[in-house]
């Protein structure tokens, strides 16, 4: 028995949050992604060579909430037919069952092929991108290391842009504050620990910006804004290559994650959506989405089609591993939900 | 031929029907025209406007999450006395409960559920759910407890027992930072999770600071527009309307533009010497922060609100004979006093509409403190927003829903006692 009022929420909450565009895309494949920079290049690379081979989709956007997918699921709406989803969402959706279990043999493709395709059995993997904070080279000296970007308000003034979301705002914080990069998340896992966390964190409260989209890092730095700010590493290089910025991203404690593309469960158009995970992850797609933005392809066949001039610029580049964080996904998975509510209070306090 | 009529003493139409039916049969066919043409408009209030709040009022108590997920715990957990760990039966109960829901992948749901009241057991729910097909046979409890030792404490229990029933008062008491302790007694919740009261004082303040903004400022402009010539009322009038009829978010992301720090508001505080002079008498370190600030928030309200609040005082002002005036003064009045004594009071019932208007729809803002507020400027709106679109918690957002709607409710009753809502007029 489904509350009818979430039926009727959820009609609102399509027609307003995804447009009118919603309206005559009933018979269409509704792609799902992050907007902005990361969107373009999924465009560029997939949707565009897709379309052009007779099929029909419609792109929407969102800003990563879990919520929204449970909404459609639970109240069998489902509009979003294939969604780009980070590893805690597809690790947490899985797990929920709001995500098709991948059938890699109907997707034609080799599991074994694809790294980071033993995280999760409801996602095609299709790139692996950064979590980094980046400084205008003209305003700016270069800091030390993050901590000194992030938390040295003396000796950089000014405001921080960070993203209104606790994943790696609660692990920099407690690594600012002493905590060894391995022991993170055994502290996290504590309620004093969390503590601890939000207790740096005040210490910056005034001088942040929060932003939702990952275009919106870079474009408050642009402005002058903020002097640091945070967003995917591929959205900096936008702005440094495409916009000529003079920015430069601090690869310290930069955070690597893998993306997904999963199918909601539910969906009227299971084998069309199959259809476009499976094309886009053929390894001329996911090498010409790495051309556009520098997220290494997980397809390994792509990487010999990655034009040499990007390499430097992935996340996986020796000169950026030097003091790689690898976030602990599950455990976002699994705590997600408590640290974004408690972040959320904390915000509005 | 005509029929002949009984000499009855009875007044007839003229064909012969009593007066009094013939009267109440027209009566009828006009009470009928006339619920006609009310009727799309009364069918579309029930739909738009009161099935929904009853819709809100409900989803704020009701909660079946865990009476449907694990009726087999709950009908166990019956018989509990709540002291001690439950019998065997409930942890049997609960086993094939949570193998249910983990077939049918609900336990991230239950594990939903039970958060909102014993923070963190989420995820030790699911990861139960994950370990839970390793149970085969009794005896259930050690085995149960092994995979988390949350289950081996009376609380956990006591929690979804509390949680077990249909409705519960749940989502109302922690929207008023409430909450129920195991043993069913109600506190406060610890002070760094106490935010609701908080942003309901916030929302009221914002609304009560933004009305009376925009009555000192609409006042005198209702005055003038009311007693000026009407050429140049007209033009002036233009310059009210102008902005009203511009769309609310263009107006917002106007000020966005204007307030941004370095923009245009910034710029102009520094070419006027008034940032230099701020910061001489040390009001202000370095360039003012106005974007993302409870001020940027109150002005562009106060802008979008003005001929709401303004509009309702000039109609009655228009209605105001100025002999009445002029009658104070040839009694030797001064004009201020005449003013505040004949004239004001008359504006009065304008006032009132205004303000009512203005404040009720205060308390409804969201998008404008979104885009010029910061975190610490969002209304209760905009957490009703969050709750439905980012987290999916619509017994949050309801309840969240019910309380702006008693609040409003009180504050007008009070309103009414203290104004007096039939002397209110629009004009």
């Amino acid at each position: 028995m489904k509350k009818f009022a979430t039926l009727l929420g959820v009609a609102l909450l399509a027609g307003s949050a995804l447009g009118a565009a919603q309206a005559y895309a009933a018979d269409e494949l509704t792609i799902t992604s992050w907007g902005g920079a990361y969107q373009e290049a999924q465009r560029k690379s997939q949707f565009e060579p897709y379309i052009a081979l007779g099929n029909k989709i419609t792109e929407a956007e969102y800003t990563g909430e879990i919520a929204k997918i449970r909404a459609m699921v639970e109240a069998k709406a489902v509009t979003w037919d294939v969604v780009s989803v980070d590893s805690q969402t597809v690790l947490a959706g899985c797990a929920e069952g709001i995500f098709e279990t991948i059938d890699w043999n109907k997707l034609g493709l080799d599991r074994a092929n694809f790294l980071g395709s033993d995280v999760t059995d409801c996602g095609l993997p299709t790139d692996l991108y950064s979590t980094v904070v980046a400084f205008d080279t003209t305003k700016t000296k270069e800091p030390a290391d993050l901590f000194e970007a992030l938390y040295d308000t003396a000796k950089y003034p000014g405001k921080r842009a960070l993203q209104k979301n606790p994943y790696m705002n609660l692990e920099w914080a407690l690594m600012a504050d002493g905590v060894a990069p391995g022991d993170v998340y055994k502290v996290l896992g504590t309620e004093e620990g969390v503590d601890r966390a939000f207790k740096k964190l005040d210490t910056i409260k005034k001088d942040v910006v929060w932003w939702d989209t990952g275009a919106q890092g870079p474009q408050l730095l642009a402005d002058g804004q903020v002097v640091f700010a945070s967003s995917w590493n591929g959205r900096f290089y936008k702005a440094i290559m495409a916009d000529s910025k003079p920015f430069k991203i601090i690869w310290d404690r930069q955070a690597p994650d893998t993306e997904f593309w999963a199918i909601t469960k539910g969906t009227p158009k299971l084998e069309e959506a199959y259809r476009f995970v499976s094309f886009a992850g053929q390894p001329k797609q996911q090498a010409e989405q790495a051309n556009n933005i520098p997220y290494g392809p997980s397809n390994k066949d792509s990487m010999a089609l990655v034009k040499p001039e990007i390499l430097p610029h992935l996340p996986t580049a020796p000169a950026n591993l030097n003091t790689v964080f690898y976030a602990d996904q599950q455990f976002w998975a699994d705590k997600g939900d408590e640290l974004r509510e408690r972040f959320n209070a904390w915000l509005a306090q | 031929m005509a029929q002949a009529l009984p000499n009855d003493g009875v007044m007839r139409a003229a064909d012969g029907t009593p007066l009094k039916v013939a009267l109440a049969r027209a009566g009828r066919a006009e009470r009928l025209k006339a619920v006609a043409l009310v009727l799309p408009l009364f069918a579309f209030i029930i739909f738009s406007f009161v099935v929904p709040i009853f819709i809100m009022l409900y989803n704020s108590v009701y909660d079946p999450d865990v009476a449907e997920n694990m009726p087999r715990t709950v009908l166990a957990l019956k018989t509990w006395d709540g002291k001690d760990l439950p019998p065997e039966e409930v942890f049997a109960a609960f086993v094939a409960d949570m193998k249910t829901a983990q077939q049918n992948k609900q336990t991230a749901l239950i594990g939903k559920r039970l958060n909102y009241e014993m923070s963190g057991i989420r995820s030790k729910v699911v990861a139960t759910g994950r370990k839970i097909g390793s149970i085969e046979a009794a005896p259930y409890r050690d085995q149960v407890i092994a995979i988390d030792k949350v289950w081996g404490q009376p609380e956990t229990w006591a929690t979804i027992k509390r949680s077990s029933s249909d409705y519960t008062p749940f989502y109302i008491l922690s929207m008023l930072d409430l909450r129920q302790t195991p043993d069913g007694s109600i506190e406060a919740v610890p002070a760094d999770r106490a935010i609701y009261r908080s942003i309901l004082a916030r929302t009221l303040g914002i609304s009560l600071l933004v009305t009376l903004l925009t009555l000192v400022l609409g006042y005198p402009v209702a005055y003038l527009l009311a007693t000026s010539p009407q050429r140049t009322a007209s033009i002036l009038m233009i310059f009210v309307l102008l902005p009203f009829w511009t769309s609310l978010l263009v107006r917002t992301t106007a000020w966005m533009v204007l307030m941004t720090d370095g923009g245009v508001f910034a710029g102009l505080l520094h070419f006027t010497g008034i940032t230099w002079f701020l910061n001489l008498t040390g009001v202000l370190n370095g360039e003012p922060q106005l974007f993302k600030t409870r001020f940027a928030t109150v002005v562009a309200m106060t802008h979008i609100q003005l001929p709401f609040t303004l509009l309702p005082i000039y109609s009655v002002m228009k209605t105001i004979s100025p002999t009445y005036m002029r009658a104070a003064k040839s009694l030797g009045g001064t004009p201020f006093y005449s003013f505040l004594r004949v004239y004001m009071p008359q504006t009065l019932p304008g006032v009132a509409a205004g303000c009512l208007l203005t404040f009720i729809l205060c308390l409804g803002y969201y998008i404008t403190p979104a885009i010029v507020g910061g975190p610490t400027d969002q209304m209760i709106s905009g957490f009703i927003e969050r709750a439905i679109n980012s987290e999916n918690n619509w017994g949050k957002a309801s309840a969240l829903g019910v309380i702006l709607l008693t609040a409003t409710l009180i504050l007008y009753y009070v309103y009414n006692k203290l104004v007096g809502i039939d002397r209110m007029k629009l004009g």
